[in-house]
């Protein structure tokens, strides 16, 4: 019966279908490519940061900086020590530009290494030692081969005289190049060479420990008491409406909440990460409460069945065997919550956590920055090493992030059960 | 002192719990008598009697002193100090605290001696503490002592204690929105004492820098904030043009199409771009997305600004795929296996099913899907703040640069800023118009859900 009309029918209807199922495939290719671009090229750009140049100078005290030194290490001149053993390089440059321009290819803070050197072989004090002190970001980008030195001088941040300094430095091999553990190491600086992520990842522990403590036990008595003991009347169905709404209110609003309540009517202290927990704690409660309601809720029945019918009460039942039974399951809410604070900026700024600070918090109402306000400072500043810089940090955020998923998904495979 | 206090206070209470345990045991050791309760709820109840009282002062302290000190502090400044005006109030108040925390030095003598006061207060507000939370928890805990024995029945009452604990802690939530909720009215009604709700909702000005001076005649600024919402309503249609799409449809992949070892690595996939922090979001239009576009539209022909509303919209719409894609796959997922067999039996092919069968039936989850992005795309803060501008600029064009309601109340309150300017309250004005929109989103989309819901089997 399969006249002309309708075999062409068919073969439009089949052609049809493969157009649609190509589409569908091609949506999820191209979400998985995005994915892709994205982690590719933040970690291609965060390469350069794990790297730092450093040159080799030889460095002579004299008889005043060494017995300065064995009075007070701190008041030797160090920097003009750090000067003067730069010049000794280039006996020929002379003018005051020029040897403005010689000391531009090191750090200004250079000489901090000069200082541990002697610090740590302080025997050495009275002879010539060949020290590797930080080059500057500059020197650093032309030898990662960043900054283009075809272009007319110009147009580059580097000038012709600094690039026959660094040749000749390096033909005469007194540059390296080593990986840095500086990011680790060093807080928050203005000199890219010097800027490192301490005082983040600092803050942000303080920050998720003060969420943590406010979170998970408000979190996993408020969902125990919703799950198992309220009756279902009014006020527990405002609850939970309430708190199906809180998980959808815009982060930032937390962060007006935080500026008024706690900073405003409370006077807390401002940029202190026991401001940021409590905000970012409230933030993840509607999280904890949902994920260890579902947990609570997959528990069979015939668990708190069997403890009514040994005589526990009903604060036994829940104590001595739905929550254990449970925990996994909330432990594991808790995590990715936490996780999701722990990368969440736009309250922390309304609350002042994202101020340029050196010193790394050693309490929690010491002024501190978070990883991710880190990272949006650092990817304001114009300078081009920022950039790699910003990028080093977003791949160590994304790290930290990881691994508290891998944990929270370790936990769920290593103790799920299937009632 | 404080910190002092409290620990020894849980160390206290820690060894209180013993105390109980050994006292009750060392009676059921002499006395034959039947016991109501086992050793150690005996030992929690005395703990919890030292424990609480402490605690609910001291946190009423936390709560309420710093309020009580300021406006003390506030008075003593008037009497000391003739001031012109009483705006300069909170200023002193500031500084007078500063000092008094070693930020700042000062060798006035009338502010030293209101540094001197204000120590002396809080001394004295610290002390109070001490002895009035001391005393109460001494005094419950002898109580709790007294009555313990072996017929008590301390087992009902730590079990009262635990559940009124529990009740309180669901009251947070509560407490958080009340919070929020008055925060925001307080403040948005004052900035609409400085300017009209008609100018700022229907005004097409937005440029509230332009007070220089304090004694300038309009020296509010403009606060017309149309142009914002229609910045962000741009953003977020791009963003939705981008998200819609490849959700929905990797999502029909993933459940209609792909075997189980594709999606078995494809799903986590897409999960992941939703637990990328959005500041990388941020970072990534910024110095990926934003010069790709300029450059390939510059070649087309097309003058893209670098912070144009295209690129911020186009990574906001990444950054909401998993979440459409996740909750339409769930929808997806529940719509029976019966329907799908019914269509197939029919001779429908399988692209017939899904876009005659399953998307209808499913369609007010995936609805509200969408309702629940939007609502994320409207609050999405960092991408905006990173990749769209900051001039308040009137236009539709995805080209040029636009700003949105968020990115406003970043730049209005980061900095510091005295608190009752018309400009920090215009950022309470535009955080309560976001809430009042995602609450309303939220809404419609749990309504949609509930009243459009088909029942199967």
């Amino acid at each position: 019966m399969t006249d002309f009309n309708t075999s062409k029918r068919l073969k439009n209807r089949y052609k049809a279908e493969k157009r649609f199922k190509v589409y569908s495939m091609s949506a999820l290719i191209i979400g998985i490519m995005i994915l892709l671009t994205l982690l590719s090229s933040i970690t291609i750009s965060a390469i350069p940061a794990f790297t730092q140049t450093s040159i080799g100078v030889d460095v002579q005290m004299d008889d005043d900086d060494i017995q300065q030194f064995q009075d007070d290490p701190n008041e030797v001149s160090w920097r003009s020590i750090q000067k003067s053993s730069l010049y000794e390089l280039f006996p020929d440059v002379e003018s005051r530009s020029q040897k403005k321009e010689l000391n531009k290819i090191l750090s200004t803070a250079a000489y901090i290494k000069i200082k541990d050197f002697y610090l740590k072989n302080p025997k050495l004090l009275d002879k010539k030692n060949t020290i590797y002190v930080t080059a500057s970001d500059d020197v650093d980008l032309v030898l990662k081969k960043i900054i283009d030195v075809t272009l007319p001088e110009n147009m580059r941040t580097v000038s012709d005289d600094q690039l026959k300094y660094i040749s000749f430095l390096s033909e005469d091999d007194r540059i390296k190049k080593q990986i840095s553990w500086k990011l680790f190491q060093n807080s928050d600086s203005r000199e890219p060479e010097l800027a490192g992520l301490k005082g983040g990842i600092i803050g942000t522990l303080l920050t998720m420990f003060v969420t943590l403590i406010i979170s998970f036990p408000i979190g996993v008595l408020a969902a125990i008491y919703l799950e198992e003991i309220a009756p279902k009347n009014r006020i527990t169905d405002i609850i939970e409406v309430n708190i199906n709404n809180l998980a959808a209110v815009p982060s930032i609003v937390y962060g007006l909440l935080g500026l008024a309540v706690f900073l405003n009517y409370l006077s807390m202290p401002r940029s202190a990460p026991l401001v940021g927990g409590i905000v970012l704690a409230l933030m993840t409660l509607p999280v904890i409460i949902i994920a260890t309601r579902a947990a609570l809720a997959s528990i069979p029945p015939s668990i708190r069945e069997a403890a009514y019918g040994v005589g526990a009460s009903q604060m036994q039942v829940i104590i001595h065997h739905v929550v254990p039974l449970a925990l996994p399951g909330i432990l594991t809410g808790t995590i990715i919550g936490i996780a999701r604070a722990a990368g969440e900026t736009a309250p922390l700024l309304m609350i002042g956590m994202m101020a340029f600070i050196v010193d790394v918090p050693s309490k929690i109402t010491d002024k501190a920055t978070v990883l991710p306000a880190q990272i949006y400072m650092w990817a304001n500043n114009p300078e081009r090493s920022f950039e790699y810089l910003t990028s080093a940090a977003i791949l160590i955020l994304l790290l930290i992030l990881i691994i508290m998923n891998l944990l929270a998904i370790l936990l769920r495979r290593k103790y799920e059960r299937r009632w | 002192m404080l910190n002092f206090y409290i620990l020894t206070l849980l160390f206290l209470s820690f060894a209180s719990y013993f105390f109980g345990k050994k006292t009750i045991q060392k009676k059921t050791t002499l006395n034959q008598v039947p016991q109501h309760s086992r050793d150690t709820y005996h030992g929690f109840y005395l703990a919890l009697y030292l424990l609480i009282p402490s605690a609910i002062l001291i946190l009423i302290w936390v709560m309420i002193s710093p309020n009580i000190i300021h406006s003390l502090l506030e008075q003593k400044i008037q009497n000391t100090i003739l001031l012109e005006d009483n705006s300069q109030i909170g200023v002193l108040r500031s500084q007078v605290i500063s000092i008094s925390e070693g930020i700042i030095n000062t060798d006035n003598q009338d502010i030293l001696s209101l540094v001197g006061y204000y120590n002396d207060i809080s001394q004295l507000s610290v002390n109070l503490i001490l002895v009035v939370s001391s005393i109460s928890s001494l005094f419950l805990f002898f109580y709790a002592y007294r009555k313990i024995n072996l017929r008590f029945n301390a087992r009902t009452k730590v079990e009262n204690i635990i559940k009124n604990t529990m009740i309180v802690a669901s009251l947070v939530a509560i407490l958080t929105t009340i919070g929020i909720v008055l925060s925001l009215i307080i403040e948005t009604i004052e900035f609409f004492k400085i300017i009209k709700v008609s100018d700022f909702l229907f005004g097409l000005k937005w440029s509230p820098q332009i007070a220089l001076r304090e004694d300038q005649v309009a020296n509010e600024g403009l606060f017309g904030a149309i142009p914002l919402f229609l910045g962000t309503i741009l953003i977020t249609i791009i963003a939705m043009f981008v998200a819609v799409p490849i959700g929905l449809l990797s999502a029909i992949y993933l459940s209609e199409y792909s075997n189980p070892r594709i999606r078995a690595v494809a799903k986590p996939m897409l999960e992941i771009l939703a637990g990328i922090p959005t500041v990388v979001y941020g970072f990534f239009a910024a110095l990926t997305v934003a010069p790709f576009l300029r450059d390939n539209g510059a070649t087309l022909g097309l003058s893209l600004s670098s912070e144009s509303a295209l690129a911020a919209g186009i990574v906001m719409g990444i950054m909401i795929i998993p979440l459409i894609s996740s909750l339409s796959d769930d929808v997806i997922n529940a719509v029976p296996q019966s329907l799908r067999e019914g269509s197939a039996a029919l001779g429908s092919t399988q692209s017939e099913t899904v876009k005659k069968v399953i998307l209808p039936a499913a369609l007010p989850g995936i609805m509200s899907a969408i309702l629940l992005a939007l609502s994320r795309a409207i609050g999405e803060t960092m991408i905006v703040v990173m990749a769209a501008g900051v001039a308040a600029n009137l236009t539709i064009n995805p080209f040029e640069s636009v700003t949105a309601v968020t990115v406003q109340i970043v730049v209005l309150l980061v900095g510091d800023q005295e608190f009752d300017s018309a400009k920090t309250l215009a950022a309470f004005a535009l955080g309560f118009t976001l809430f009042i929109i995602t609450l309303l989103l939220n809404i419609l989309s749990i309504y949609i859900v509930r009243k459009y819901r088909e029942q199967y089997d």
